[in-house]
């Protein structure tokens, strides 16, 4: 199986995005995207483990025995999520307080999984990270995205600055209290998987 | 290479994983304790400055100005059930460790707020003015919310019914609706409401939509739209941590002594 380096790094973007096309790492898009801020350090989080974990089961690829090989790339990935964890809590700690319990929750994310069965361990270390990188960048635009919409209309504000001044602030705009709930990012989210699959349609699953 | 397939070499291999990767952690966990911990030290002292007023939410500060302006508050150790103050290491204490041992604590009696254990000793800070004199007394509050505990402080005026100020320092709340126990805004409408009634009982309740001001409805603060539970559990934990299990004795103490 020849992948192009190019193709690894940019085909998660559209043609193969892990939220939109794929569906997986859903829970923490819901989860982390009310405000920009704390979708920002998530994305760099995942984009991180993403990245290292692929690298790691890339080179480690023929040593793995086949019959623990899924265990193994669990292990690798949860001992990198606590690492992450920890250097949150050691550096930004003000927004691993608001992360809370959802970096450590990355170690389930099936994005990270799918990536280290799917493409690590049959591509060399050099491709696996370009894979990592393309998917953690795709998985972080349609974070973006979401959490933009979120904030955005939810609290009136980007990145924590004020842009539409909500009444309790003394302005004129009542914020959208759905915005801020999960199914919001359920909205959000199928919205662009629609607009994705309009603008390509090949990605549209057919019946039978 | 050794058979892949082999029980010998799996074994090997796993264990050799375990080991790089519990090394890993563990080098970065202990590495980076220390810096952890000082963030939350030094976040819990931001939060006690935000309660008495002397930090506005969300300035920008460092080390050493939180060093500065924490000089008027003095931290002091008590023992819950006397209200006495004891003596005790302040910088290392830890009331949520204390109330899961059983030799330093004891269970709760069914309670709103949903407190489980209630510790011996709790650790709580007095604010005094160039004289020497108390001028507020700031209490670690916990209680249940929606999604889990919030813990925080509620600052005290000396008269011990006036408040003057509450922050949260954790929790687990909802963003913009039961998160909004972090709103500046909402946190504005406490000073000034009276903690106790004239008779002396706990008395001071998060309702549902508005309040007057403190002087005219100084007993009820604003709800959080679209945070009941929130609310609730912010109304029940004052009413636990402000009477007889909680702080009781002590602010017992503190009237008697001014008298």
């Amino acid at each position: 199986m020849a992948v192009k380096k190019s193709e690894a790094a940019l085909d998660p973007l559209f043609n193969n995005n892990p939220i939109a096309l794929q569906v997986l790492g859903i829970c923490s898009a819901l989860a982390v995207t009310t405000k920009m801020e704390t979708s920002v350090v998530m994305c760099a989080a995942v984009i991180g483990v993403l990245t290292v974990s692929n690298l790691t089961i890339s080179i480690l690829r023929h040593q793995i025995p086949n019959s623990i090989r899924i265990i193994v790339q669990l292990t690798v990935i949860a001992s990198l999520v606590i690492v992450t964890d920890q250097i949150l809590k050691a550096y930004v700690f003000e927004i691993s307080k608001q992360l809370s319990v959802f970096v450590g929750l990355i170690i389930t994310n099936c994005i990270i999984m799918g990536r280290a069965e799917a493409f690590a361990m049959q591509n060399p270390p050099s491709l696996a990270i370009l894979d990592g990188i393309g998917n953690g960048i795709g998985y972080s635009a349609i974070l973006m995205v979401t959490a933009v919409l979120r904030e955005l209309f939810g609290s009136g504000k980007l990145y924590g600055y004020s842009i539409l001044p909500t009444v309790s602030e003394g302005g004129w705009y009542l914020p959208n209290g759905l915005m801020l709930l999960s199914p919001a990012a359920f909205f959000i989210i199928g919205g662009l998987i629609w607009a994705l699959r309009v603008y390509k349609p090949a990605q549209v699953e057919m019946d039978g | 290479m050794a058979n892949r397939q082999a029980t010998g070499y799996t074994l090997l291999f796993a264990t050799a994983i375990c080991i790089v990767c519990g090394i890993l952690v563990s080098s970065f966990a202990v590495s980076l304790e220390d810096l952890q911990d000082e963030n939350i030290a030094l976040d819990k002292q931001k939060r006690v400055l935000e309660a008495v007023g002397l930090l506005q939410p969300g300035e920008p500060i460092d080390e050493a100005q939180v060093a500065e302006r924490f000089a008027p508050i003095e931290p002091v150790l008590i023992e819950l059930a006397s209200g006495e103050a004891v003596d005790g290491e302040t910088a290392t204490f830890d009331q949520q460790r204390r109330a899961r041992d059983p030799a330093t604590s004891a269970e709760a009696p069914d309670n709103l707020a949903k407190v489980k254990r209630i510790p011996d000793r709790a650790l709580l800070y007095e604010v005094r003015g160039d004289g020497g004199e108390l001028e507020m007394v700031v209490l670690p509050i916990e209680g249940l919310g929606l999604w889990g505990t919030l813990y925080g402080f509620l600052a005290l005026d000396a008269d011990t019914t006036t408040v003057r100020g509450i922050t949260y320092y954790q929790h687990k709340e909802t963003a913009g609706l039961g998160g909004e126990v972090d709103n500046p805004r909402w946190k504005d409408r406490w000073p000034g409401r009276k903690a106790f009634d004239d008779e002396g009982k706990v008395s001071l309740a998060v309702i549902k939509g508005f309040a007057d001001g403190p002087e005219q409805d100084p007993h009820r603060v604003d709800g959080l739209a679209g945070a009941t539970i929130t609310s609730n559990g912010v109304t029940n934990m004052l009413e636990f941590w402000l009477g007889e299990n909680g702080f009781e004795p002590y602010l017992n103490r503190i009237r008697a002594e001014a008298n």
